[in-house]
């Protein structure tokens, strides 16, 4: 891990902080900007009003302790919480300005646009070859085997993994490593080339190692994607992040530049959590 | 008694009862192995009963239950497949259809199967083949009759149940994470359903059509009244032909020939064939289920 925090350049100097809220006021209009989004299990409410901007071509983290409904709020920017039966969504999730949650949104588009890899790494039971094809096959992306070979190995290269499988593409996916399973998790989420990535606690899963090859992926991804990543691991998220959000309870409590937050809360309860005293 | 007396005379009891079990398997097996053994030749599984049944093979009724339980298989694990996929993956579990259809497979589990075959005769051959007989054979009885193919539809009726509830089991073991990151990509459900969760549920297909055919091919009561012949050496060549099965040959030598002690021998034998049949075909079902499970599913 060469690039810490403090080394980092900050685009995003210019930040107001209100007594309250905390909501940067960027000098870029953002990518996605989530206003009063509430998610309901039933009656339980998982994510409680949450407004929220995810700049483009930054990463933005989502930190708070378990059950604080961060995943969830994750899974409403790409619609994932349809899949279980019983959640409820309100307020809205603007991506380039258009609400997701409108009745005639597109939801298969949507997810294409906006990208996502899970805690557990879940390639399928398939080839490597074909995991990475799979978004583009079943979108119809492609029109030759010379086009999807291209589109594969590009995949491949930009989650790293390209040197480390090129000779063994046809191979099942599941004799690779657990850290190798996940970037090719990320390949394959890349190959469709989404806008927005979603991670959901993607080194939770990994070892030392894993982990530190998948941060080191993530700050070149971000040229081209703007990444959202959901973590319980502070230290991760003060690493790799430009923007960090604060949850408790399903409530955004702080949402701040990752330095400002880890360095001088605004919020006496992240302060409280971020040195450890609940969580 | 103590706790831990209670405890061994339990143990005593569960492993008596196991031993029981194998016992009777024992005995039933080791029985018709015996006596069935010496009457098989080339010639009894490839020749033609005759006479009255008293000589010869069982070559029409063995061809007669593949032929039915194949058909059958075409008929069953088509629906069958669909009807899971219906419950597993698109049905809303708290929506009245659902709990509805849910309940009519259920019971359809449970009904005898004699119930069966009186079901088949009025709406197969009664019903349906009445209706193609006016519709296009002018009234001639051509359709409307016993026949191999309302015997095989009739069976499929009866083990669809089974199909049912293994593609079923088979759905929902496939994991959830599969389907999700198949979501993520932008796949739509029946895309999800096709191409990644039934590929991984296909060793559970073949075992629900496997134990239907297993379970097809030792039923007697349905096909009694839909299309099962007392004595026909001839193969069935058409669909509305009439055709003898093991089954049903094994009741009617046992039951219905002039000299019962002549053949003895022959009932034995046509019973150690219709076993080996089933235990066959399960044992392939077996080994081409390990052999999906070694792989991780089809590529």
């Amino acid at each position: 891990m060469n690039s810490t925090t403090s080394t980092r350049d900050f685009p995003l100097l210019k930040v107001q902080v209100s007594d309250r809220a905390s909501v940067a006021a960027p000098v870029t209009d953002p990518k996605v900007t989530v206003e009063s989004l509430t998610v309901r299990y039933g009656r339980r409410v998982a994510v409680d009003a949450v407004t929220l901007p995810i700049y483009r071509n930054l990463i933005t983290a989502i930190i708070g302790p378990s059950g604080c409904g961060k995943s969830s709020l994750l899974r409403a920017l790409n619609r994932m919480n349809d899949t279980i039966a019983g959640v409820q969504t309100s307020g809205r999730v603007l991506l380039d300005g258009q609400d997701i949650y409108t009745p005639g949104c597109d939801v298969i588009a949507l997810r294409r646009r906006v990208g996502m890899v899970f805690q557990q790494p879940n390639p399928f039971p398939k080839s490597i070859y074909d995991n990475v094809a799979f978004g583009l096959r079943i979108n119809g992306l492609v029109h030759s085997k010379a086009e999807l070979d291209e589109r594969v190995e590009r995949a491949l290269r930009q989650a790293a993994l390209w040197d480390e499988v090129k000779d063994r593409l046809d191979r099942s996916a599941l004799q690779l490593s657990g850290g190798e399973q996940q970037r090719l998790c990320i390949a394959r989420a890349l190959a469709v080339e989404p806008e927005v990535l979603l991670m959901d606690e993607p080194a939770s899963a990994l070892d030392p190692i894993s982990t530190a090859k998948i941060e080191e992926l993530m700050f070149t991804l971000k040229q081209h994607y703007t990444i959202v990543i959901v973590t319980h691991n502070m230290q991760q998220a003060a690493r790799v992040s430009d923007f960090t959000a604060f949850l408790l309870s399903g409530a955004l409590v702080e949402f701040n530049p990752t330095p400002q937050l880890f360095t001088n809360p605004a919020d006496p309860r992240t302060e409280a959590y971020i040195t450890g005293r609940f969580g | 008694m103590s706790l831990r007396g209670l405890d061994r005379s339990f143990i005593l009891l569960s492993g008596l009862a196991v031993l029981l079990i194998v016992t009777m398997l024992a005995i039933i097996v080791g029985n018709v192995v015996w006596h069935g053994w010496e009457p098989i030749s080339w010639e009894f599984l490839s020749g033609a009963p005759r006479m009255g049944m008293t000589e010869g093979g069982i070559f029409p009724a063995i061809f007669g239950t593949v032929l039915l339980v194949l058909l059958m298989t075409i008929f069953v694990v088509p629906l069958g497949v669909c009807v899971a996929i219906y419950f597993s993956e698109y049905a809303n579990r708290q929506s009245w259809l659902y709990r509805w259809t849910r309940q009519a497979v259920n019971n359809l589990a449970g009904v005898p199967s004699i119930v069966f075959g009186l079901f088949g005769l009025g709406f197969f051959v009664q019903f349906v083949g009445g209706w193609v007989d006016q519709q296009f054979y002018e009234g001639k009885l051509t359709y409307g009759q016993p026949a191999i193919l309302w015997a095989a539809l009739t069976m499929a009726v009866l083990t669809l149940p089974v199909v049912i509830v293994s593609v079923e089991e088979a759905l929902r073991s496939v994991p959830q994470s599969y389907r999700e990151a198949s979501y993520a990509l932008g796949a739509t459900r029946t895309q999800t359903v096709f191409r990644v969760v039934l590929p991984q549920a296909l060793a559970g297909v073949l075992t629900g059509g496997i134990l239907a055919v297993s379970r097809g091919a030792g039923e007697v009561a349905p096909i009694l009244f839909v299309g099962a012949a007392y004595y026909l050496p001839e193969l069935p060549k058409r669909l509305n032909d009439q055709f003898m099965e093991l089954g049903y040959h094994i009741y009617v030598l046992a039951t219905q020939s002039p000299d019962v002690e002549a053949t003895k021998s022959l009932l034995y034998a046509t019973v150690l064939v219709l076993l080996a049949l089933t235990f066959l075909l399960n044992l392939t079902a077996i080994t081409i289920r390990a052999r999906l499970r070694v792989t991780g599913g089809l590529r």
